[in-house]
């Protein structure tokens, strides 16, 4: 049994159901993040661990025990909010020691303790400092330290980074990645941004309309999209709708152009639409390059972005945008040249839902 | 801005201060002439020394800070309350703090008087600590439109619900939050709610002649009635008393913005 258990997790507001039939284990020390836009229940799922919402339906567990019927202040699970939430009356030190108060530890443990946490976030040299003396990055910090000194049996962060600029926001997802597998402390990290996700991740859970839409690691989230909606949100990603010619050899036409697929095209029958995924990264122009895994096309833009160029060219009635890699004696394509796009057959995806 | 219009600004305020100041000045000037032919502070003197100045003074203090403390525990967890869980409620709860502006005190004792008589169920008027809590609840209930918009405001400029739960996270209790957390940042707030409470009570009259308790207003009102120039000094005591809390007001304002606060 996975330490942290949700099962069959329901949660309506009125006649709005924001969580529907949510089911997933997550081992203990994992690193779990929820992602999707807003509005579709990864925030909510989180609130029902922490105890600030009542599930409409369905049960969690953490290590073995029903949280049913214990209140917020009695689940031991540290929480990280997107705003900080720092006390503005007390000082870093008092706000790291604050749960070990309430928790009435000895005051030689506490101070130890605070000890410990401040040198762990590196921010030992600010102990006297109020809130808002400091930076976000420093607040958030402060505010993770805070929540791992009563040694919680869970560690949710609710959009922690969000309110960051971007560069911070890199240096401390690091951070607390680091932190994190250094305790060794399960973890539930919520967030809308893709990147964050895919880097700091054990597994990922992709939540769309209040259903997971995939769980997996982030490897497989990226490569092995389930959903049109996954492959949609993480990433960007070709969506290419090809015509089935002949389901029992997978071959599929894209504009005038034939392609054998090497996955199973399934239940479809002659002439039926589906939808095929590539992503942009996947392919490389070849001059000449015929057969299953080639593709040509009239390039209608170009765009220098730093390190790729991302070209998108017209199939059909398709745009495939593909990327490549800056470098010095690069000649990007022109608009108006017609190229041809070479990718390996296991590139392409068929999107089933 | 044309030229008139300036003329026209500069002349209602001269208007306005003159309409204010003018009366005051007056009645100031008036009350250092209690020596026949000198201007003197023998009025303020008579008052000082009037043993009847410092009891009542000293009882109206006394109930003042009765009804603040009163004030601070039904308003703050209430304010509180409905910024957190009942929003929706807000407008209502705004309502029933106004009610007594629209209602007059002396309803309000009548009321308490017909409630609270000696053949009640609860003979508050019956005994003298009886009458003096009911005298602070009264005040309480007069000062309620000011504390609640006071602490309200304070309120507002902290995340309520988020330093709720962060709290709530970390093992507070519902105790544990509001006073180690709620209240310390909602502080200069409350002053400002406690010292307009101060000089309500301070100066309020009917509730405390009504009920017959030794206050100041009562005092006020028997002196202003039998002597020529100690009312006179004893308004320009209450005029002191009352700037003297929107000076302390004004100073925790100032002093709010430079405290730990969120930034």
């Amino acid at each position: 049994m996975s330490f942290l258990t949700l099962t069959s997790i329901q949660k309506s507001f009125g006649p709005v159901q924001v969580v529907k039939d949510f089911n997933m284990g997550i081992e203990k020390g994992e690193f779990v993040s929820f992602l999707g836009p807003s509005g579709c229940g990864k925030t909510t799922i989180l609130r029902m661990i922490a105890g600030f919402e009542t599930p409409s339906g369905g049960t969690i567990q953490i290590g073995g025990t029903s949280q049913e019927n214990l209140k917020p202040n009695q689940r031991n699970i540290g929480m990280v909010f997107q705003a900080y939430a720092l006390f503005p009356n007390m000082n870093v030190a008092d706000n790291v020691a604050f749960g070990l108060k309430i928790a009435g530890k000895p005051k030689a443990e506490i101070d130890a303790r605070v000890k410990e946490m401040l040198g762990l976030i590196k921010l030992d040299h600010l102990a006297e400092r109020y809130p808002y003396q400091m930076s976000g990055g420093q607040q958030q910090r402060v505010a993770l330290a805070r929540a791992l000194a009563p040694k919680p049996q869970v560690l949710l962060l609710d959009e922690p980074l969000s309110a960051l600029d971007a560069k911070i926001r890199v240096s401390l997802r690091e951070e607390i990645r680091m932190i994190q597998q250094q305790l060794g402390i399960t973890t539930v990290f919520v967030t809308h941004d893709q990147e964050e996700a895919l880097s700091i991740s054990d597994r990922i859970v992709v939540m769309n309309a209040g259903r997971a839409d995939q769980i997996g690691t982030p490897y497989e989230i990226y490569n092995r999209p389930s959903t049109r909606f996954v492959a949609s949100f993480v990433g960007t990603l070709n969506l290419i709708e090809a015509k089935v010619v002949d389901p029992a050899t997978n071959r599929i036409t894209i504009g005038d152009q034939g392609i054998t697929l090497r996955e199973p095209l399934g239940a479809v029958r002659a002439g039926d639409t589906v939808s095929l995924a590539l992503r942009p990264e996947a392919g490389s122009i070849a001059e000449g390059a015929k057969g299953d895994t080639a593709l040509s096309g009239e390039v209608i833009s170009s765009n220098f972005l730093g390190s790729v160029i991302r070209t998108r060219m017209k199939v059909g009635e398709s745009v495939i945008s593909f990327d490549m890699f800056n470098s010095p004696g690069l000649v990007p394509p022109a608009v108006g040249d017609v190229v041809t796009l070479r990718f390996t057959a296991s590139d392409l995806l068929i999107i089933r839902e | 801005m044309s030229i008139w219009a300036r003329i026209a600004g500069w002349a209602a305020l001269i208007f306005g201060l003159l309409y204010f100041f003018v009366p005051l000045g007056g009645l100031f000037e008036f009350s250092l002439k209690a020596r026949r032919g000198v201007y003197s502070l023998d009025a303020y003197a008579s008052v000082f020394a009037d043993p009847q100045f410092q009891q009542t003074f000293g009882y109206s203090v006394i109930m003042a800070l009765v009804t603040i403390v009163i004030g601070i525990l039904i308003v703050v967890p209430t304010a509180y309350w409905v910024r957190l869980k009942m929003p929706w409620a807000r407008p209502y709860v705004e309502f029933l703090t106004l009610m007594p502006l629209v209602i007059p005190a002396i309803v309000i004792v009548f009321g308490y008087i017909r409630l609270y008589n000696t053949s009640s169920w609860l003979p508050l008027t019956g005994s003298v600590m009886g009458t003096n809590i009911l005298l602070a609840f009264g005040y309480t209930i007069l000062a309620l439109p000011y504390m609640y918009r006071a602490v309200d405001t304070g309120l507002r400029t902290i995340d309520v619900a988020t330093l709720t739960e962060a709290a709530q996270s970390l093992g507070a209790g519902w105790a544990t939050i509001l006073g180690r957390v709620i209240l310390p940042n909602v502080i200069p707030a409350v002053l400002s709610g406690a010292f307009l409470t101060f000089a309500i009570v301070i100066g309020e009259f009917t509730l405390a002649a009504l009920l017959d308790r030794p206050a100041f207003g009562p005092y006020l009102q028997r002196v202003g009635a039998n002597k020529a120039y100690e009312p006179f000094a004893l308004s320009v005591i209450a005029f002191a008393i009352t700037w003297g809390c929107l000076a302390l007001i004004q100073l925790v304002s100032r002093f709010s913005k430079t405290a730990p606060r969120k930034a």
